[in-house]
């Protein structure tokens, strides 16, 4: 579809929201998956 | 409780004094900003005399920060802050009592230095008073304000930055009707007194609120 | 039945349960909201295809502005009920607030270079969301700041609280700042009035932004529960090592897990 003369700023808007919700949603996932890890560690430290 | 209020305010203000004055040192600090606005802008008096009530704002902003980090936390360190919590007087009386001794050193000094100052910077008689009067009522808010800043970052060592962080955005609206009473006087559509009132309702609101804040902060921060 | 709800246990249940069909619900809703927002919406007679940058810049402003919301009932929760709860919740809001006002700001920077010819201009909504921005970043920094969890609970909701009350004023002082200044001539974006065509996907994007927003605030709660727990586990841990050293890091453990 044609975006007329200003595409570039409807792209690089859209294109920034994807992005910081991305790394949004990628961050929130990376911690859970360290706190996670971290859990698991413990729970084998106590049954050693 | 106005003698615990008294011998707090005299005690800061003895220590400010020991230890050479904090309040001359903002004093300097005041007037450095306000010297490196030129050559920053260049030395067209028409446009310094046009933007000057604004550099002596800014710079009075800037310098109630100076200091501000060690209000709490030096009482916090030697330990002189849990005594005061545990007395039976208020902290909200010792809060209050420290916050004015701190604008006592800080904020009264500069408002009464604002017209030596606002000569380098080509501002005009009346100018130049309104801008001290401006500053008398306006730097209350901005100490209490910094108050609430200082209590929470207390026992942060090397607060200095975070606290600037903190309460600079809320000292927003002191600053615009500070400056735009400020131009008001300089001429303009709006009448001198309007900023004004509004400027002391911030300074009263800042005091009910950064005193009753500061002291929670403190109350809760252990 | 809420006091039930805001159990941390029960709320690790239910949360659990809900997370997935929140995020399914956002995904779906998104997408209709997107097909409407280009497909069916007719450009602006003024403004042409830009107007699509409203779609996601008007959900952005009300997300920003719903999860500082969100951190002031639960700053009220941390220091009136010492809920542990609310604490979490308040810690997980902050940094989806501050990148929803993020979006909000830089969105409406590229829309408003097409429109107004200039990225940023001093406009009191503008410069009130930038003050809103700052305020997350202090927030989130005070947080890093202070170590013991608790203690940055109380700090934190405080400084939020102060902030609740500071936003109206803010708020006022701005918009009696720029009437003063009179900007030049700026295009009211849409105005009280807005055409149905534009009005339903945009009522689609602002609740699919807000399912989203809701699906990463109850993900982000349970990382945080998870790593409070990892948190007195780790404590419990070098106590029972080196007992000795147990009253350096002695503090109420408290509601941390």
């Amino acid at each position: 579809m044609d975006l007329g003369t200003h595409g570039g700023f409807i792209l690089g808007a859209y294109g920034f929201t994807v992005l910081t919700l991305a790394l949004l949603i990628g961050n929130a996932v990376r911690d859970r998956r360290a706190q996670e890890r971290a859990l698991a560690a413990f729970r084998d430290g106590e049954h050693r | 409780m106005i003698r615990v209020f008294a011998a707090l305010v005299a005690r800061d203000l003895r220590l400010a004094g020991r230890v050479g004055g904090s309040g001359a040192l903002s004093l300097v600090f005041f007037l450095m900003i306000v010297a490196l606005v030129p050559f920053a802008l260049g030395p067209d008096l028409n446009l310094l005399s046009r933007i000057g009530p604004a550099i002596l704002w800014l710079a009075a902003v800037l310098a109630t920060l100076i200091g501000l980090d060690r209000l709490f936390q030096a009482d916090d360190e030697d330990g002189s802050l849990e005594l005061m919590t545990a007395s039976p007087a208020p902290l909200e009386i010792v809060v209050l009592a420290k916050v004015c001794a701190h604008w006592l050193t800080t904020g009264l000094p500069l408002a009464l230095a604002s017209p030596l100052f606002g000569l380098l910077v080509a501002l005009d008689g009346p100018a130049t008073a309104a801008t001290a009067l401006t500053l008398l009522v306006g730097t209350p808010a901005l100490t209490f304000v910094g108050a609430v800043g200082a209590a929470l970052t207390a026992s942060i060592r090397r607060g200095g930055l975070i606290l600037a962080v903190l309460v600079l955005p809320l000292m927003i609206p002191t600053l615009i009707f500070g400056v735009s009473a400020a131009q008001a006087a300089l001429g303009g559509t709006i009448p001198f007194a309007t900023p004004l009132t509004i400027l002391s309702g911030l300074s009263l609101i800042a005091a009910v609120v950064g005193t009753l804040a500061a002291a929670a902060a403190l109350r809760w921060g252990e | 039945m809420w006091t039930r709800l805001a159990n941390p246990g029960h709320f690790l249940r239910w949360s659990v349960a809900l997370t997935p069909w929140l995020a399914g619900a956002a995904a779906l809703t998104g997408a209709l909201g997107l097909y409407l927002a280009w497909f069916v919406a007719p450009p602006d007679y003024q403004q042409g295809e830009t107007v699509r940058i409203m779609f996601i810049h008007v959900p952005a402003a009300w997300l920003g502005v719903f999860f500082y919301g969100s951190m002031v009932l639960s700053a009220i929760g941390t220091l009136v009920w010492r809920h542990p709860l609310a604490d979490v919740a308040q810690r997980a809001a902050a940094p989806i607030g501050a990148a929803f006002t993020l979006i909000c700001l830089v969105t409406g920077a590229l829309w408003g270079k097409p429109m107004w010819g200039t990225y940023w201009v001093w406009d009191a909504r503008l410069t009130s969301m930038l003050v809103l921005f700052l305020i997350y970043c202090g927030i989130i920094a005070l947080w890093r700041t202070v170590e013991e969890p608790n203690r940055a609970a109380r700090t934190v909701a405080i400084l939020t609280l102060v902030g609740a009350v500071n936003l109206p004023i803010i708020k006022f002082s701005v918009n009696w700042w720029s009437t003063l200044h009179q900007p030049a001539s700026i295009l009211r974006m849409g105005g009280p009035t807005i055409d149905p065509t534009m009005l339903y996907p945009l009522i689609v994007m602002i609740v699919a932004g807000t399912l989203t927003g809701i699906a990463l605030h109850l993900y982000a709660m349970r990382t945080e529960i998870l790593r409070r727990r990892v948190r007195t586990l780790t404590i419990r841990e070098a106590e029972r090592l080196d007992p000795g050293a147990s009253v350096m890091v002695a503090y109420p453990a408290g509601p941390s897990a």
